[in-house]
This record gives C-alpha cells, sequence and structure tokens, in this order.
C-alpha cells in the first residue's frame, strides 16, 4: 500500500514537471516566431522547439538568411540552442527570350488556334484551346523556365 | 507568402507524392514550384490539384515545372501522338528540316536525353533523329 501511494505521488509529480515543461517550449516557439515574421527574407522558415531547443527548418534564399535564422532564433529569452536545418533554395532560372521563343514556337506548334507571344520571359497566350488539351500545353510551356505564363485562351 | 498559402495544397500533395528535389520559391508575384516526381501518375495529379485550386490556371502566379524522372537503363520508348505520325527532325527544334517519320504507337529505339525537350531516336529502320518528347513514353 505504502508503495502503491509513493508511486502515485511520483506520477503525480511527473505530470506536473511535464505540465510545467510544455507551455514554456510553446511559449519560446511563439516568441522565436515572432522575430522570425519581422524579418521578411526569413518567411519559409519553421520553427520546433524541445526542451529549450529550437530547431529550424524550410527553405530560405541564400547562407545570409541562413544564418541570420540563426542569430534571430538564439537572441529570444529561454533558448538553450538552435539547430539549424535550414536549406538553401537554389535561384530561379528564366530562360532569355531567345532560347523561350524557340522553344515556345515548338510547344505550341501543334494547337494551331493558340497563339504565344514573348516579352521578357512572359509568355502571353492568346487564341482558343479544347479544354482537355490545355493542361498538356500548360505541362509543356513551364518546363520551358518562362518567368510567367498569362493565360488568356478562351476554352472551348 | 500569400502565395505559397494559396498553393499549400498542391505543395502539400508534392510532399506527400514523393517529389524529389522540392524546391517552392516565389519571385515578383510568381510562385516557382519545381521537382521529379517518380512517374507520370504523381505529376498529373498534381496538375489536378493546380486546375482545381486555378481553374484553366488562369491566375499567371504558378510556374509548376515537375518532371517525371525516367531510368538511365530506358532504351525503348513509344510514340504516344493523338493519332498521327510523329516528325523525326534534323536537329532540335521545329524550324529542323524532317528526316522521317514514326507511327503512333510504334516502339522506337532511345538514344539520348540530353536535350530535355527534344531527345535524339532512331527508328526500326535505322533513321535517326530528333522528336519532340512530350510525344514519347518509356517504355519500362
Amino acid at each position: 500500500m505504502k508503495i502503491m501511494k509513493s508511486m502515485a505521488f511520483m506520477a503525480l509529480i511527473f505530470s506536473v514537471l511535464f505540465t510545467g515543461c510544455k507551455p514554456k517550449d510553446a511559449d519560446i516557439k511563439t516568441a522565436v516566431e515572432k522575430s522570425i515574421s519581422a524579418v521578411p527574407s526569413l518567411a519559409g522558415t519553421t520553427v520546433e522547439v524541445k526542451e529549450g531547443v529550437v530547431s529550424l527548418s524550410g527553405q530560405l534564399p541564400d547562407e545570409t538568411a541562413k544564418s541570420l535564422a540563426e542569430t534571430t532564433a538564439k537572441a529570444v529569452k529561454g533558448v538553450k540552442s538552435v539547430v539549424n536545418n535550414l536549406s538553401i533554395a537554389a535561384p530561379i532560372t528564366i530562360a532569355v527570350d531567345e532560347v523561350l521563343t524557340k522553344s515556345v514556337k515548338d510547344a505550341v506548334k501543334d494547337y494551331p488556334t493558340v497563339v504565344a507571344a514573348i516579352n521578357d520571359g512572359v509568355v502571353l497566350l492568346t487564341g482558343e484551346i479544347k479544354k482537355d488539351a490545355l493542361p498538356k500545353l500548360m505541362m509543356a510551356l513551364s518546363s520551358l523556365k518562362p518567368k510567367k505564363i498569362e493565360n488568356k485562351l478562351t476554352v472551348k | 507568402m500569400a502565395l505559397q498559402d494559396k498553393y499549400k495544397q498542391l505543395t502539400d500533395a508534392a510532399i506527400n507524392g514523393g517529389i524529389t528535389d522540392l524546391q517552392v520559391r516565389e519571385q515578383d508575384g510568381v510562385l516557382y514550384v519545381d521537382g521529379t516526381a517518380a512517374n507520370g501518375a504523381v505529376k498529373d495529379q498534381l496538375w489536378d490539384v493546380y486546375n482545381t485550386i486555378d481553374p484553366n490556371f488562369v491566375s499567371g502566379d504558378l510556374v509548376l515545372n515537375v518532371n517525371v524522372s525516367i531510368d538511365a537503363a530506358v532504351t525503348k520508348v513509344k510514340v504516344i501522338t493523338q493519332s498521327s505520325n510523329l516528325n523525326i527532325r534534323k536537329g532540335p527544334g521545329t524550324d529542323q528540316p524532317i528526316v522521317g517519320k514514326a507511327a503512333h504507337d510504334e516502339v522506337i529505339t532511345l538514344v539520348n536525353r540530353s536535350n530535355e525537350q527534344w531527345w535524339l531516336v532512331r527508328t526500326n529502320d535505322g533513321e535517326e533523329g530528333y522528336c519532340y518528347a512530350q510525344y514519347l513514353a518509356p517504355e519500362a
């Protein structure tokens, strides 16, 4: 009986300890997220906190942003250490107009009712297309590294 | 971040669909999603999600570039035109002269995929030239 009682007491202590810990990590998480969201270049950072250790993950544009996220997180009160699992996104490559014009011409060749115009990486589509052919055309154009596809096609 | 929220269902589907080398980046009001799908079905599913979020792709705020990974060992491709013959050209481009044709549903030899849009192929008659890759499906 005595053992049972002390075990119940221990369990009570543990539950108090654990519930005591939880809000703290949650508070740190909120504080770190707040600091990080104040910096626009750090958008895309995911924050996890376990026993005061902050783990950062996600994708940022460059190394500067990656280390800035780490220093920003470290500066938050209650943070013991920071595990930086952020990765760097590859730069967006846009095809030059000369290359894009040629590749778009190849892609729309089999859609005689579609007209494509290229201007500074933007593919402007006019004319008309059948609904079931549209995804295929968009798939082909999206792989040609355009800056943007402006679809003004009439879908029939 | 607004665009990432708009297309969250798409990027979630990409993660769940096991897209490798997934890159999601936003620049000048356009979201660029790049990656490699294990097969055509996964790619089609992502395009279905895209079409649901932005019906008929009219917003012009997403460039979804998902390629289907192809085993390096693949040497045979099937012609998947609607019904017509597929032009085989001297070089990679529709401005190049036509050197031969491959029939709809015909299985031909894949020589080289160094150009993403134009694959170098050889017909069963030994004609060699470039075909538009969208009309070729790798044979398992």
